[in-house]
């Protein structure tokens, strides 16, 4: 089994809720509440796993907005188990997700350093490193009913932009996704070779935006009604 | 990246230690400058590894959870941080029992075996140190064999200043310290010079464009989804100016290089003595600390391509 999420970039409209869902579960997840710092100062911070941040692509007025919603990606050549010297970041082999056993961390930041995405956050109040654990306690938690059994940014997404599945099975809806809308991974350059695929966006016709309606009263009047019937 | 003085002092110290003490070695068996007494070797040997016990010490201060600082051994197969750690331990013991052989008068194949054997561990763990930063894809500026080669270049130039101030305080003929020192300070000036012309242009790193797959037009960071800082922010995000890195990389030719530079003709013209020694000493340490924080505050690592930057 190798578990990861496909993020679909054309319908993620940026509004940080998958965030918000992973802080709240994570309060009391296996690898225990993420601090906040300042939650209520001038500067608030704080610990995520799971960041969205937000892209320009092209220039006006060809541009679009990308959201990136960020979190680990469960790379299957992972360098931050390589680099980690106590053993405190390991990858189980059943699922292939990657975690990190807060009794062996000792806070070097050296996996910080080795991942490309900036997935894993020290957490100052514990000395440890914390990252996504692709909710290992969720979707294997027996108490929660089966269509519960995901991670908790996938349930939230309002805009049903993340899927949460085995990469290993060719049928699954994940795998599916991924050939028929070519997702890809992200800096495939590196060799980390991550799980999570992002859906590029579908080839949409160009709508034509005319800025204004060229012809005097009558062409005006005629397109209106043209646009009235085409409707 | 976020220079952090714990690990600069632990390099620097744990570096000149190992050099010193492989090149003590080195003045032990070819009677340098007519040979050490006795207990000068074992007080040199003793120095150094104060050195290497004090730098790693220093290391554990940039732990946010030390008690586990234990563990760090563990992962010998596959972590350049663990092979540090277990090399820097084995040559406590070799190290130990190499002084004694001095101290107790042993046969020189046994006194030989185990000096031999803890230079080539001090060798070996200076590598390893160098490894640790060398061996992340993530880090264009460290990701290339001059690092290793520089942490061993500069760790015993360190080394070799210390030892020609204890030829000079010893009262030896300094002549081949000086020479030994002066080749070793070139090469590592030299080797220097190399990475700092390596590191100035990006080569084939990923970009915006890779990082986000969005490869067909130009790319650029709106917003990052977070008002103030994060960890990501506070350890990736130090940016040095281009004007005070360049600074920076004079000081660590001029106070590092050149300095002890003229610090060994003065020694060898007997104008300077102790005193030149001593400066060249603290100069050759003050340059390498330079050149380590230089080290850590150009880096820039690959994560930067999602907090605003176009590549790296």
């Amino acid at each position: 089994m190798r578990l990861g999420l496909v993020i679909d970039l054309d319908v993620c409209v940026g509004c940080h809720a998958c965030a918000i869902a992973c802080k709240e579960w994570n309060a009391s997840g296996t690898i225990g509440p993420l601090s906040d710092y300042q939650p209520y100062g001038a500067e608030p911070s704080g610990v995520w796993f799971n960041r969205i941040r937000h892209f320009e692509m092209d220039v006006y007025p060809n541009n679009k907005t990308v959201n990136f919603p960020m979190s680990c990606m469960h790379c299957e050549d992972a360098d931050c188990v390589t680099v980690c010297p106590t053993g405190a970041s390991y990858k189980r082999p059943e699922d292939g997700i990657v975690l990190i056993d807060q009794d062996k961390c000792m806070g070097c930041n050296y996996c910080s350093w080795a991942c490309p995405y900036g997935a894993r956050e020290l957490d100052r109040s514990s000395g440890t490193m914390k990252k996504c654990t692709l909710c290992v306690d969720r979707i294997y938690d027996q108490e929660l009913p089966v269509e519960e059994r995901q991670p908790a940014c996938v349930l939230t997404c309002p805009a049903h932009a993340r899927m949460f599945g085995d990469f290993d099975d060719p049928d699954s809806a994940v795998s599916r996704t991924v050939r028929e809308r070519s997702g890809y991974p992200l800096m495939p350059e590196l060799n980390y070779n991550p799980t999570n695929q992002y859906l590029p966006s579908r080839r949409m016709p160009v709508i034509p935006v005319d800025a204004k309606p060229k012809g005097g009263l009558k062409a005006s009047i005629k397109q209106f009604a043209n646009k009235l019937v085409r409707r | 990246m976020h220079p952090a003085f714990s690990v600069i002092f632990f390099t620097v110290a744990s570096g000149a230690g190992f050099g010193l003490f492989s090149l003590l070695f080195m003045a032990d068996m070819f009677k340098l400058g007519g040979g050490f007494s006795q207990g000068q070797l074992v007080a040199g040997g003793l120095i150094a590894m104060g050195l290497v016990v004090f730098g790693l010490l220093a290391s554990t201060f940039h732990l946010a959870n030390p008690k586990n600082a234990w563990r760090a051994f563990s992962r010998f197969r596959t972590s350049w941080l663990s092979r540090e750690g277990v090399f820097a331990v084995v040559f406590m013991p070799l190290a130990l029992i190499y002084l004694a052989s001095i101290m107790f008068d042993a046969p020189l194949w046994l006194r030989g075996t185990f000096g031999f054997l803890t230079a080539v561990l001090a060798w070996i763990t200076v590598f390893s140190t160098g490894m640790i930063y060398a061996c992340l894809k993530t880090i264009r500026q460290w990701n290339t064999p001059l690092v290793p080669a520089n942490y061993l270049a500069l760790g015993y130039a360190s080394g070799s200043l210390l030892l020609l101030l204890g030829a000079v305080v010893a009262g030896l003929d300094t002549t081949p310290f000086i020479a030994m020192s002066a080749l070793i300070i070139s090469i590592a000036a030299v080797l220097k010079a190399i990475y700092y012309f390596w590191i100035r242009s990006p080569g084939l790193t990923p970009t915006i464009n890779t990082a986000t797959g969005l490869t067909r037009a130009k790319v650029k960071l709106l917003d990052t989804g977070h008002t103030h800082g994060t960890f990501l922010t506070q350890e990736f995000g130090f940016r040095i100016a281009r004007q005070q890195a360049g600074l920076f990389k004079v000081i660590v030719f001029v106070v590092g290089f050149a300095l002890p530079g003229l610090m060994l003709v003065w020694v060898f013209n007997q104008q300077g003595g102790q005193a030149a020694a001593i400066i060249a000493v603290v100069a050759g340490l003050a340059g390498a600390a330079v050149e380590r924080w230089l080290f850590f505050a150009e880096a820039r690592h690959v994560v930067n391509l999602y907090h605003g930057a176009q590549r790296c």
